[in-house]
């Protein structure tokens, strides 16, 4: 046989049957890689490229030194403590409700329309989202119409819905069935019989938390919370509504997008090296997910 | 038992959560005529000659985007699993990218990469480029709906008993393939719509004439509108997604959000 | 005193008997099968005794005390699962020895532990790896030595072998024995493999549908059935219908034949449509003008290699039987006319129970369960 093979190779006139089998196979996957290389790569590609460029196309590293600009800094760190709360508290809170309706034990009915609900409301962000928040917490929204009842607005009460606060707990709202719908499936996947074993061996309800049952979900636990993190960075409609979109917020999305829209001074490597830096934080983000992800799925695929 | 307990808690707090700025934008929607509960806004909203433009732009480039992405995605699937099993972790990793690059970077990157070609220059070429940037967002969710739609059946038996009967590729593709992963497809396509319906960002530094930036538009003029057209979005999010649910399988995994945020 | 003690046991959900009462004596060092088909009440049972359900009535008492109220976590029983129950983010020595953690025990002693039971069931080299690094048979021995650690009274297995190969369930059933019978721990084996309940245990407890239907050593379930269903569920079985001829000989006319030998029938009337049942394994070719035997014509001739099942026709009524694979054996042939003995003392008289219609289900059963087809 492998003599034969060798014969084949040594006679060009002889058509590699191998060889010509693979070759057609991944002619069928040309579109997509086509499509991708288009409207993905090329893009990203040429952006990081771009940012070490300058006008005449030189390399040049002043463009990623403007990264260093106080006000640029003080907006990436002020994205990040955006993103980074409500990853936390959002987290946190659908953690705590995708416990509710598996391990919790809420009725059947209860939990079907939990899910329901965090598939349409992880969908409901950006504009409308906002506008719902503004209709609620504005200053002509419905809670100040109630505290107004009673002498209050929301301003006394140290609230503002278009500061820090005001943007994470809008935020919130699509990170907490996000978190939901992560947490569910591994609640599920946490198998009764570990509980049994463990109780056959002696362990207190407790000791099988602390020795089986949080170690085995924490890995989606942190992938979850590192998702919600990698979801709050990249948002951007939900706080053009709520900033207006001006140059002058601190949220790097928008201010990418203000390099686009002419809202703010246009400096093309400026905008350039912002959108590299985003990519960059990104790819920080994914890299733990899939990581955490995968530890999660083998010790949960049986 | 104390487990129920705190379990109703936590889902009491969530929900309330949840509903209290739903309700309360639907009260301040309907609060538009001083002193009484009304549509008026509903009304005026829809009368606007601008909302049924956008609108119904938007749904044209719904349509666009969930036909061009199923003409892409079914057949590579399809594919993938049959003939390239071992691309399959490339091919997911693709799927993750649209999570690696957001809205604002992806057109960011496709407006300074594709500057001085008639894909910038005309708004034919623009809005290609939208419904380019909505098959990149949705591909995650379309990817893997259609993906685990194929696995349930037996892909490539499948095929092997077409081909001993007699059919080529595309009438493999159309009689067996298609029908089979339907159900997959509308999943995937719901979400699309919904997607797409509420997007902002993309549209808005394209300078295309969408729902979303329409929205936005609005904000800036009228009270009570914005809320009114809010209750509609998540009206029109909630039929999408039902309706998927009704529709039914379900997909593994963490659903990975495509929505303008 | 028997070791463990079930009395009046009974578990009822909601409206679903899922096990009637009944009692059960089992004394320490015994290996007991629970065997039945899916849903009969084994496991239940099983669940019982471990603690994970409590039963509707009755108590169950372990060397004298009563448990019936005592939580699993106190009850230091060992426990198998089907699906092996592996703590997945634990080695495999952290996995047997968590029993021993949670007692505190020394790491030195803890270390010496594991090192003696990972030889026990043969894996010394495997104590660092994950349980998802290893096959199905290996984790079900980490399994088992897991629940062995901490020295338990009962071991308790809930169908262990179900999830594996054929071929790794005779091995590992074997080596359960082996460690069982060294370490003379009292055991309790739920499996609706009866090949296994009778190879491997010292008493078998049949259950259907909640209801033990026979306890007994291998031998007697196999030999002397008491119900229709033990008789159907263990082993293979031929029906017969038969009408009693004279009871004071034992005989019966079956297929225009008469049989003599039968004891059974005996308190009946002639003229009594009876069930014989026998298994293939007591029926032998012989000569014509022998006694006790029955005309048949070949249907079918299987040949399983070390036995040749032949399936036969009597006027109507179908019946199966086993030939030994001899050198020189001449195997009937199709169409071929045969006598057929049938010893008296090989037939069982099965009735059917009161008010229930078992015996043409039964029939189909055991066509369906027949050897060949």
């Amino acid at each position: 046989m492998a003599v034969r093979t060798d014969t084949q190779l040594l006679n060009p006139a002889q058509p590699r049957q191998i060889g010509g089998r693979v070759s057609w196979a991944w002619v069928g996957i040309v579109p997509f890689a086509l499509f991708i290389a288009a409207f993905l790569l090329y893009p990203a590609v040429s952006i990081i490229t771009q940012s070490v460029q300058d006008e005449q196309r030189h390399i040049t590293f002043g463009n990623l030194a403007n990264l260093g600009d106080p006000f640029i800094r003080s907006s990436y760190l002020y994205t990040f403590e955006l993103s980074a709360v409500t990853a936390i508290l959002g987290g946190l809170l659908g953690c705590l409700m995708a416990y509710a309706v598996t391990v919790g034990a809420v009725p059947q009915p209860v939990r079907s329309g939990l899910l329901s609900f965090s598939g349409v409301a992880s969908n409901f962000a950006g504009i409308p989202l906002a506008f719902a928040f503004i209709a609620t917490l504005g200053n002509l929204g419905v809670v100040n119409a109630l505290l107004g009842n009673f002498g209050l607005n929301l301003r006394m009460l140290g609230f503002n819905l278009y500061t820090f606060w005001g943007l994470a707990l809008t935020y919130i709202y699509f990170q907490i069935p996000l978190m939901v719908l992560v947490m569910v499936p591994t609640f599920d996947g946490l198998r009764r019989e570990w509980l049994e074993a463990a109780e056959s061996l002696g362990a207190t309800p407790a000791q099988y938390w602390r020795h089986i049952g949080v170690p085995v979900l924490l890995p989606s636990v942190l992938g979850g919370v590192v998702l919600l993190f990698g979801n709050a960075f990249g948002a951007h409609a939900t706080a053009f509504a709520l900033t207006g979109g001006g140059g002058g917020t601190r949220v790097v999305t928008i201010l990418i997008g203000a390099q686009l829209s002419g809202d703010a001074q246009i400096n093309p490597g400026l905008g350039n090296a912002m959108a590299v830096g985003m990519i960059g934080v990104m790819v920080l983000t994914i890299v733990p997910y899939i990581l955490l992800q995968r530890r999660a799925e083998r010790w949960t695929r049986r | 038992m104390r487990r129920r307990l705190w379990s109703w808690v936590w889902l009491a707090v969530g929900a309330m959560y949840f509903v209290i700025p739903l309700g309360a934008t639907l009260q301040f929607s309907l609060q538009a005529k001083r002193g009484e509960m009304g549509f008026t806004a509903y009304r005026a909203a829809f009368a606007s000659p601008r909302f049924v433009e956008s609108f119904g732009f938007s749904l044209r480039v719904a349509a666009a985007t969930i036909l061009a992405s199923v003409l892409l995605i079914v057949p590579t699937a399809y594919w993938v699993q049959l003939r390239l099993p071992r691309l399959r972790p490339l091919i997911e990793f693709c799927t993750l990218l649209p999570f690696v690059v957001p809205a604002v970077v992806l057109v960011f990157g496709l407006i300074r990469s594709y500057n001085r070609t008639p894909l910038t220059n005309s708004s034919e070429g623009l809005a290609v480029l939208l419904v380019g940037s909505y098959v990149v967002l949705s591909l995650p969710y379309m990817y893997r709906s259609v993906d685990n739609g194929l696995r349930a059946i037996n892909v490539a038996t499948l095929t092997e008993a077409a081909q001993s009967l007699g059919a080529g590729w595309g009438m493999i593709l159309r009689a067996v393939i298609f029908p089979n992963v339907f159900v997959a497809i509308l999943s995937g396509a719901f979400v699309t719509f919904a997607i797409v319906m509420g997007e902002f960002t993309i549209a808005f530094l394209l300078a295309q004439p969408g729902f979303g930036p329409y929205m936005n538009q609005v904000s800036s003029s009228k009270v009570y509108e914005p809320s009114a057209l809010a209750v509609v979005s998540f009206a029109l999010t909630w039929a999408s997604i039902a309706l998927l649910q009704i529709v039914g399988r379900r997909v593994s995994g963490p659903r990975l959000s495509g929505g303008g945020r | 005193m028997a070791f463990l003690e079930l009395a009046g046991i009974s578990k009822q959900f909601g409206t679903t008997v899922a096990v009637a009462e009944y009692d059960l004596a089992i004394e320490q060092g015994a290996f007991v099968s629970f065997l039945g088909p899916s849903g009969c009440g084994k496991t239940t049972t099983l669940r019982m005794i471990a603690g994970f359900e409590q039963p509707t009535t009755g108590t169950i008492r372990l060397d004298g005390r009563d448990i019936t109220r005592q939580p699993t976590n106190r009850r230091n029983m060992g426990v198998v699962f089907q699906s092996y129950a592996l703590f997945p983010n634990m080695t495999v020595a952290q996995n047997i020895a968590f029993g021993l953690q949670l007692r505190k025990v020394s790491r030195q002693d803890r270390a010496r532990r594991v090192a003696e039971l990972l030889a026990l069931i043969g894996l010394p080299e495997m104590g660092g790896r994950y349980p998802h690094q290893l096959s199905g048979g290996q984790q079900q021995r980490v399994a088992l030595a897991r629940a062995l650690a901490i020295a338990p009274q009962v071991l308790l297995l809930d169908e262990p072998l179900s999830a594996l190969d054929a071929k790794i369930r005779v091995s590992l059933r074997n080596e359960i024995r082996t460690i069982q019978r060294k370490l003379g721990i009292t055991t309790i084996y739920v499996t609706h493999d009866q090949e296994e309940a009778l190879s491997l245990s010292d008493r078998v407890v049949v259950m259907n549908a909640g209801r033990v239907e026979q306890v007994g050593t291998p031998l007697e379930i196999y030999n002397t059935p008491q119900t229709a269903f033990v008789a159907a569920f263990v082993g293979t079985l031929n029906v017969l219908h038969a009408t009693v001829h004279d009871p004071a000989a034992g005989s019966v006319m079956v297929a225009e034949r008469e049989l003599t030998g039968i004891t059974a029938v005996r308190t009946k009337q002639r003229g009594d449509a009876v069930t014989i049942t026998v298994r293939p394994e007591a029926i032998a070719i012989t000569s014509a003008d022998a006694a006790n035997h029955l005309r048949v014509t070949v249907e079918e001739v299987t040949f399983l290699g070390a036995i040749i099942r032949v399936r036969v026709r009597a006027c109507g009524q179908a019946l199966s039987f086993d030939m030994l694979n001899r050198p020189g054996i001449v195997l009937p042939t199709i169409a071929e006319s045969l006598a057929l003995a049938i010893p008296g003392d090989a037939c069982i008289v099965v009735e059917p129970a009161a008010g229930e219609i078992r015996m043409p289900s039964l029939a189909t059963q055991v066509q369906a369960a027949a050897p060949v087809g």
